[in-house]
Order: C-alpha cells, then sequence, then structure tokens
C-alpha cells in the first residue's frame, strides 16, 4: 500500500488525472462574464483534486479501525489557550478546532476517533490562513505523540500514494522526498541549527515566535517532512508535561517545505492540572486585553475519565496546498471570505 | 488609530514621527504562537524601505496626508514658492522636497502638493508640461551621420535629448514621468 515511488513528473500526473475526470479546464458553454466566476471556474482542477484528498484521508482511517465522528461546531465556550481567539455565534461561540468534544469522547470510552471539520479563529487572514477553514483532527487511546508522528508520517504518504503523486513531490520550487525516515528534531535543537539565538533566550527575551517565524519555520521540512518536538512547556496548553524534563510538553508540529502542517501531543489528563493551566491562559488574555473565555465545565469534569491518549490536528486545506504545490490557501477553497 | 490586524498593503502610518505606506504585507501565526505581522514600509518623505514585524494589540497613528492644488509661483535660492489655488496661501517647499519634479517647475504651472500636516512632503506634476528650450545646437539639414538626437536645455536648466530639427528658442512638451521630449508645440 505504500512506498510505491515511482517518482512520477508532479505536474504531468495532476494534468493527466483532470482529464480523466473529463472536467478540466474553462467550461465554454457559459459566458464567465464576471471576473470572480472565472477564477472560481479556474479553480475546478483544485478542487476536485481537493475532494479526492478528503476520500483517502477518510479511507486511511477507516482502514486502521478509526471511528468517523461529528460534534457540534458552536459550542457553549472554547478551550481558554492565550492567542487562539474564537468568534462568537448568538449566545455560543464557532468552535477553533474539536478537541473539547473530541476529549468528551475519548473520557467516554472511545479509543480511535477522527473528525473532518470546519473551524473558525478570529482575524487569522493571510496567505496560508483563513478564519474559517478546515481541519483535520484524530485521537488515539493508548498512544504517545511519537507514535502519532509515525501515524501522521503513514497518512501523508498514503495519500500522497493514492492520488498518484508517489513520494516525491515538488513543493515552492524544492522536491520533497516523502520515504522513511522523516526528520525528527527537538525544538530547542531547532533554534539551535537555525537560529543564532538559542532557545531559552529567545523565551526570555519574548522572541521565541518572531524567531520561529523568521529563521526557522523556512528551513524546516525542506528536502524532507520535519517534525519538530518538545515544546516549552508553556506552549502546549493542554499537553502533558514530560516525565525526565517538565520544562518541556509532549508536543510537535509537523512542517513540510516550510509549511506548518500539524500539531500534535500526549494528552493532558488531569483535571486539576488543566484547570489551572485555563486559568493561567485567561490571565494571558487578560494581560494582551483579549476577553477571557469562561472555563468548559463538562470537559474538565470529564477529563480525569480520559485514558492515556495522544491527539492531532492536521490543516486539510494546507495539505492540499501541498499536493498541488498551491502558492496561496485562496488557490484551494471554493471561496474566500473575501469572495462571498 | 490603527491595529496590528489591520495593516495591508497602501495603508499609512506613523512611525517614528515620518508617514510610512506599507508595501508588503504577510501575516504569520506560529502553532499556537501570537499573531505576526511581517511589514515592508516606505518612507514616504526620503523614499527608503524598511522590513518590520508587528505584534498583534500594536496600534498606530493613521499617517493623514493631504493633496491640495497648488500653483507654483517663483524660486528665491532653494526656496520654491507655490500659492494654494483655494485658500490662497503661500507656501514654501525645498529644493530636496521636490526631487526631479523642479526640473519641471514652471510659473503659473498647476501641481499637487502633497502635505503630512503642515509639511509639505513631495508634489505631483501633471503627466505632461511645456517648457521652452534655451540652448541647442542648430539642425544641419541633410547631414544624415547625426544622431537621432541631440541634446537641449530647458528654460529650468533641465537638460535632455530631442529631435534634430528641434531649435533654440521652441516650446516642447516633456512627459514629466519620464522626463523625455515627447512634442513640438506649434505656436
Amino acid at each position: 500500500m505504500l512506498g510505491l515511488s515511482n517518482g512520477v513528473n508532479h505536474s504531468l500526473e495532476l494534468r493527466i488525472w483532470s482529464t480523466d475526470c473529463g472536467m478540466e479546464g474553462t467550461d465554454t458553454r457559459h459566458g464567465y462574464g464576471d471576473g470572480s466566476q472565472l477564477i472560481l471556474a479556474g479553480r475546478k482542477n483544485a478542487l476536485q483534486q481537493r475532494a479526492r484528498i478528503l476520500q483517502e484521508i477518510r479511507h486511511f482511517f477507516i482502514e486502521k479501525g478509526y471511528l468517523e465522528v461529528e460534534t457540534p461546531h458552536r459550542i457553549p465556550t472554547p478551550a481558554p489557550e492565550s492567542h487562539i481567539d474564537a468568534i462568537p455565534s448568538d449566545t455560543r461561540f464557532l468552535h477553533t478546532s474539536p478537541e473539547l468534544c473530541m476529549k468528551r469522547m475519548m473520557a467516554a470510552g472511545y479509543e480511535k476517533i477522527f473528525q473532518t471539520c470546519r473551524c473558525w479563529r478570529e482575524r487569522e487572514r493571510g496567505s496560508l490562513h483563513l478564519p474559517e477553514f478546515t481541519l483535520l483532527e484524530w485521537y488515539r487511546a493508548g498512544e504517545g505523540y511519537h507514535s502519532l508522528m509515525d501515524e501522521c508520517q503513514d497518512l501523508v504518504r498514503y495519500v500522497a500514494t493514492a492520488i498518484g503523486l508517489g513520494q516525491k513531490i515538488i513543493f515552492h520550487n524544492g522536491e520533497i522526498d516523502l520515504c522513511e525516515p522523516w526528520e525528527r528534531i527537538s525544538v530547542k535543537e531547532a533554534f539551535d541549527y537555525h537560529s543564532k539565538t538559542p532557545m531559552i533566550e529567545a523565551l526570555k527575551r519574548n522572541l521565541f515566535d518572531e524567531i520561529m517565524v523568521r529563521d526557522i519555520e523556512p528551513r524546516l521540512g525542506k528536502g524532507k517532512p520535519t517534525f519538530i518536538y518538545d515544546y516549552p512547556a508553556e506552549r502546549g496548553a493542554l499537553a502533558r508535561l514530560k516525565q525526565e524534563d517538565p520544562s518541556v510538553a509532549e508536543r510537535f508540529e509537523l512542517y513540510i517545505g516550510g509549511l506548518e502542517l500539524a500539531n500534535g501531543f500526549s494528552e493532558l489528563v488531569d483535571s486539576e492540572e488543566q484547570r489551572k493551566r485555563f486559568h493561567v491562559e485567561n490571565e494571558h488574555r487578560h494581560t494582551f486585553g483579549k476577553r477571557t473565555y469562561s472555563l468548559p465545565d463538562k470537559f474538565l469534569a470529564e477529563l480525569d475519565n480520559m485514558p492515556p491518549s495522544a491527539g492531532i490536528a492536521l490543516g486539510v486545506d494546507r495539505l492540499v496546498m501541498i499536493f498541488l504545490d498551491a502558492e496561496t490557501i485562496d488557490e484551494v477553497v471554493a471561496f474566500t471570505p473575501e469572495e462571498l | 488609530m490603527y491595529t496590528a490586524s489591520d495593516l495591508r498593503k497602501g495603508l499609512k502610518v506613523i512611525i517614528d514621527g515620518e508617514p510610512y505606506i506599507v508595501t508588503a504585507f504577510e501575516f504569520s501565526k506560529p502553532g499556537k504562537g501570537q499573531a505576526l505581522y511581517r511589514t515592508k514600509l516606505r518612507n514616504m518623505i526620503t523614499g527608503l524601505s524598511i522590513d518590520r514585524t508587528y505584534r498583534e494589540g500594536e496600534t498606530f497613528e493613521p499617517a493623514s496626508l493631504e493633496e491640495r492644488v497648488m500653483q507654483f509661483l517663483y524660486k528665491e535660492d532653494d526656496h520654491y514658492h507655490f500659492m494654494d489655488n483655494e485658500s490662497y496661501e503661500q507656501i514654501i517647499i525645498g529644493e530636496e522636497s521636490l526631487g526631479e519634479a523642479k526640473s519641471f517647475l514652471i510659473d503659473n504651472l498647476n501641481v499637487k502638493v502633497l502635505l503630512f500636516g503642515e509639511r509639505a512632503i513631495g508634489v505631483e506634476l501633471p503627466n505632461f508640461v511645456n517648457l521652452r528650450v534655451i540652448t541647442t545646437e542648430p539642425w544641419v539639414r541633410g547631414d544624415t551621420s547625426k544622431a537621432d538626437f541631440k541634446p537641449a536645455t530647458l528654460e529650468t536648466g533641465h537638460v535632455l535629448r530631442v529631435p534634430p530639427f528641434i531649435e533654440e528658442g521652441e516650446l516642447i512638451t516633456i512627459d514629466t514621468r519620464t522626463g523625455e521630449f515627447s512634442k513640438r508645440v506649434k505656436e
């Protein structure tokens, strides 16, 4: 099933594929007078491939015995996190990820679940961000974050093969080899390799994010995908701390061609600790002048019943970008917010 | 007042007391980290570009720039005197703020003056102005060995290349965007 590396030409393969669907290009029977209609028509090939990628993601999880679930998009309160803002919807909020509900399912005894859904994050808009985007999130009981990295790797390789790309892809002018093993380095090592400022220093001087964006991220996942793991403890509000070194959380991120694709961790399943962390996050929010959120009480009440698990969220729009070698996220969705 | 999330191409803001225009903009947000707004900004007075990264919540004063139509009156040393066509108020703009425009300023010419507060930071000329040639070599009829163009000096002191048939004292039209000869004016 995996490892069918045949090195086929990327763009050629995509072209054949779209011709097979018999719908390539702009349909001239319709007079596309309006510019926005032309843009939408021009995305037909990308949207066909997006649909196929979503189907293959489902195949992967179903074959592995996962249950596909759907949880509400509107929730009473989001998980308080310093830098993630939820969009209010009447008396509730649009979820920023399905994390809270899916963890409640895990606590109730569901052991392998996955979901693809729309999520909303206020004011996030750029060439890699949409305020409404598609997230794939999955949870697995009895596993830690390193085995979830393995599974994430299997997923990306499976989908690449299934859609006919093989194991070598071109993204943003660079070839990326999806064959195993993928690079795994700690966040501290990433700072050592790619920045003049060590991680500890960056945290002290409150430059962690700037250095990450400017110096580190663009160099990650070049040639081969890269996982960076063991984030500073304060950067994993819902992650378990590492037993051997409680200064870091068992959290990881996957980068392909400099693009951040997925974020996962060994789940924190201690409600008392989780409550404290939510309070700290709310304090940060207050300091930044942001609204604070009430605590998700039902989630906290049930969290202690959750078995040791690992969970991960993957940006589906960005996965499509990588497979299609898209320059911006706009190219892989039917409508951007500005086009509505 | 703008906040960082208002940043976009073309926005004009004040940084260290000077007006800047955003020429490039990228939103980034490392996983679970804070939103960062990476910008390239051009100083609207000096023309120099800088790269700056702003964090969510940072605020900016909008740079209010006003465009007013004024008439060029006269030049006195390095000082160029203009008059606001509506208020008849007179202002002086220093030579260094005029840049290339000074080569095409002729008495009574209407220009758009860009004001940052009280300060004039630039002028926008009409695309075409008529200026008189004060010196240029005469045209030797029948001489085909000469190049297609010859140098000419205008009444403002500006030197440009004109076709060989243009003579001293003639009025010509200049494209102020390129500084090049456009056509001969029939008087």
